[in-house]
């Protein structure tokens, strides 16, 4: 149906749909001649997908993204939250696999979504299958003046994990009073007749937000930031127990993403969750009973080391584009050998990674520590004295920028590049630490301190990687050597890639003076003085 | 948008059924149609069951007072739209003549915003010589002529040939069309036969005078829809597929 001025209902079908039908229709005999439409445009079943990343990139950006099945093919809508087109493209098929932006046909959604959405892939979030009935409503002429539009969705959440189960609801009936052009008044007063049949009520959500509602799913229910529940009075032990399990939920939340290989991002989280429980163990440690710290430090440093290898190989793969795209000396296709070894690599890792995550340690790692945890929050009597959440987290903040403040000082033109990788270590530790304690800060000084952390962070980052990532591609060319993978010109092209990376280590560390300064010199200190006393 | 206008200097030769027949089937091929009913008798608002009345009358629209999009209705069918006929375009050439400057190209300037939005606009002119068939004939693409097999029919084709091939700049395809030929009448079959042969743009689709065609008056609907497996129905269809390429040289 091509008209303009939708009018939105949904109805009760609680006396069953032909009968809410009925009633409809008869209060719309009032003033037309109410004929069904069979074949008409829209009528029939529709599928739809609405897609997003795990993390919700689309709707955050206030998008939402449907693919419309049709016979052959399909097409890609892209529209705003209230429904306004933004773009579309037609796709030969939607492969049943999750898939990523940039494996899209060129085309104007394609366009407005890859920087949004990558590396991230889109995932189904609700399938839709509308059977539609069209009515048309005639004037005394026997001429068409509005047609009612009414479409039975069901809808279904497809299950997280290839074992579970998918989610089915069935929405209410909803009733659309379509224009024709021309015709405003006709279907202002066919709104006004569907208005007043009981049970009949105006559409408050779109059919995406409805079916999200219907299925209970929470649109945006993933973050991969802490946003621990803690107060500043909290029991120290009761909050650190609070973030470990916080912690421990994204963790667990990414491992089905991780074994089907949706995309690189799951793995990226989990790991991010494993690296901050460890510093929390590692700073916040203290607080725990006796005996935990120690145990688990030992679990999570062999989960942690477990998802390296994937995980670096991922980086270079993910960069490979940009990589070849530096090259001067060398084409890009001398690199394609390295690609391809990388790629073989990447597949052998990912086997033993997977055959970590289902084994019987992981098993035991996130099972115990969830008991371990639960134990700690809802069990901790007030028997101890303890501190509070928030003398933990300023003490602990303090001594963390103090530990900075030294190192840094101490590094010259000189110092051992293990100086900075140090440092790198301690910084990460400081802004953990403030990420787990920001509901217990001052909104607006802590976004002072974590910019110019970040600042630092990413000099030091920086320099970091380019070393590590030079050290690699030395590594890979004895192993392709070895392996007898490796012409010349591949040799010759990665030799170019070692020297710009050599080149942006240089870079980075000329740029360290004046990122430290701006960090623990006199008005760091201060911003820090600010964000930790201001709440004192 | 490409427009075509069905125009004869005669009435009753079959414009308005050619106009309403070939605009749906414009519109069923998917393409978004507009038929202007140009005809103060609002034969073809009647047959779409569309009360023949535009607010402010033909002067809102020349004047401009009211644009043509504000009087568009939505016909039954996807895809095509009617500008509906009133009863005050009877003085169109008058409202045209006051116009300004340029009065023979008025209806091509009107037209000129409806490009975006359609990809087929029909004229159905009113039978006259006037300065709205001047109009009509410099907005259009394609000039269909429905033609009755008579000698004096021909000299009339003659005669607009003639006269579109005086204008200066851009001229109409003329493609003429022998409609309401009765098979049983040798002269209908004398003429068409020789003329086709003996002129390029003449359709090789005759219309035949068919009492189904008669029939959209009582079921207010183009043939091709009622009727569809009809031979008028079918003779639509051709002429329809012939008139979107370029007359034979």
């Amino acid at each position: 149906v091509t008209a303009t001025g939708l009018r939105e209902f949904v109805a009760d079908t609680a006396a069953g749909e032909d009968s809410s039908l009925a009633a409809v229709e008869s209060a719309l005999s009032q003033a037309f001649t109410v004929r069904q439409e069979p074949g008409a445009a829209g009528s029939g079943t529709h599928r739809r997908t609405w897609l997003d990343t795990f993390d919700w990139r689309l709707y955050k950006a206030g998008l939402t993204l449907r693919f419309e099945q049709a016979r052959r093919g399909g097409r890609l809508v892209l529209s705003k939250a209230d429904g306004t087109p933004q773009a579309e493209q037609p796709v030969t098929s939607w492969p049943r696999r999750p898939g990523l932006a940039e494996d899209l046909p060129p085309g104007p959604v394609r366009d407005r979504i890859l920087v949004l959405t990558s590396p991230r892939a889109l995932l189904p979030i609700v399938r839709a299958v509308s059977t539609v009935t069209v009515t048309r409503l005639l004037n005394a002429d026997g001429k068409t003046v509005a047609r009612l539009v009414a479409d039975h969705v069901m809808v279904t959440a497809p299950a997280a994990r290839n074992t579970a189960a998918d989610t089915t609801a069935e929405l209410p009936l909803r009733l659309t009073v379509a224009e024709v052009r021309g015709y405003p008044s006709q279907a202002r007063k066919a709104a006004g007749l569907l208005a007043g049949v009981p049970g009949v009520s105006q559409a408050s959500q779109s059919v995406f937000t409805a079916a999200l509602t219907a299925l209970g799913r929470h649109p945006a229910d993933y973050t991969s930031g802490v946003e621990a529940e803690i107060t500043a009075t909290m029991p120290a032990p009761v909050a650190v127990a609070r973030l470990l399990l916080r912690l421990l939920d994204t963790l667990e939340l990414n491992v089905p993403g991780v074994l089907s290989d949706i995309d690189t991002e799951f793995l990226h989280d989990l790991r991010v969750a494993v690296r901050r429980t460890r510093s929390a163990i590692k700073l916040l440690g203290g607080v725990l009973p006796a005996g935990l710290a120690e145990h688990f430090t030992t679990e999570f440093k062999w989960l942690g080391d477990a998802t390296t290898p994937v995980r670096d190989l991922d980086v270079h793969l993910l960069g490979f584009p940009a990589l070849t795209g530096q090259l001067v000396a060398a084409s890009p296709a001398e690199l394609e050998p390295l690609r391809a070894f990388l790629a073989r690599r990447r597949a052998r890792e990912f086997r033993r990674l997977a055959a970590a995550l289902r084994g019987p340690r992981f098993r035991a790692i996130t099972q115990d520590w969830r008991k371990a945890l639960l134990e700690i929050r809802d069990v901790d009597g007030p028997r101890r004295r303890r501190p509070s959440a928030v003398a933990l987290a300023l003490s602990t903040t303090a001594r963390a920028f103090r530990r900075i403040a030294a190192k840094g000082s101490a590094i010259t033109t000189d110092s051992p590049p293990e100086a900075l990788h140090d440092l790198r270590k301690r910084a990460k530790e400081l802004r953990y630490l403030l990420e787990f304690f920001a509901p217990l800060h001052d909104p607006v000084a802590y976004r002072k301190v974590v910019s110019d952390l970040k600042q630092l962070q990413d000099c030091l980052g920086e320099f970091q990687d380019s070393e590590v990532q030079r050290h690699e591609i030395h590594d890979l060319a004895d192993a392709m050597l070895a392996e007898r993978a490796a012409p010349a010109a591949t040799l010759l092209a990665m030799g170019e890639i070692a020297a710009k990376l050599a080149l942006s280590q240089a870079e980075a560390r000329a740029e360290f003076a004046a990122r430290f300064a701006r960090f623990a010199g006199p008005a760091g200190q201060e911003r820090v003085r600010v964000l930790l006393e201001g709440r004192a | 948008v490409k427009i075509f206008a069905t125009y004869n200097i005669k009435g009753g030769v079959g414009k308005t059924t050619a106009a309403v027949n070939l605009a749906y089937l414009s519109a069923a091929d998917g393409c978004r149609t507009l038929l202007w009913d140009l005809d103060p008798q609002g034969a073809a608002s009647f047959l779409f069951r569309i009360k023949p009345r535009v607010k402010g009358g033909g002067k809102a629209l020349i004047r401009g007072t009211k644009t043509l999009d504000d009087a568009i209705k939505g016909t039954d069918f996807d895809h095509l739209d009617l500008l509906p006929a009133d009863f005050t375009y009877r003085n169109m050439d008058l409202l045209l003549d006051d116009a300004g400057a340029k009065p023979t190209r008025k209806l091509a300037r009107l037209l000129r915003p409806m490009a975006a939005e359609y990809d087929h606009v029909f004229l159905d002119c009113p039978p006259s010589i006037s300065l709205v068939s001047e109009n009509v004939m410099h907005a259009a693409d394609v000039l269909l002529v429905p033609l009755i097999p008579t000698t004096l029919s021909v000299r009339t084709l003659d005669q607009l040939t003639e006269f579109v091939a005086g204008f200066s700049g851009r001229r109409p395809q003329v493609w003429a069309f022998f409609s309401m030929v009765d098979r049983r009448k040798k002269l209908h079959q004398e003429i068409t036969k020789d003329l086709q042969a003996e002129r390029t743009g003449v359709a090789a689709t005759p219309i035949p005078a068919l009492s189904m065609i008669e029939r959209m008056s009582v079921e207010r609907a183009p043939v091709t829809v009622f009727a569809p497996r009809s031979v008028a129905a079918r003779a639509y269809r051709a002429l329809w597929a012939e008139v979107q390429q370029d007359p034979k040289p």
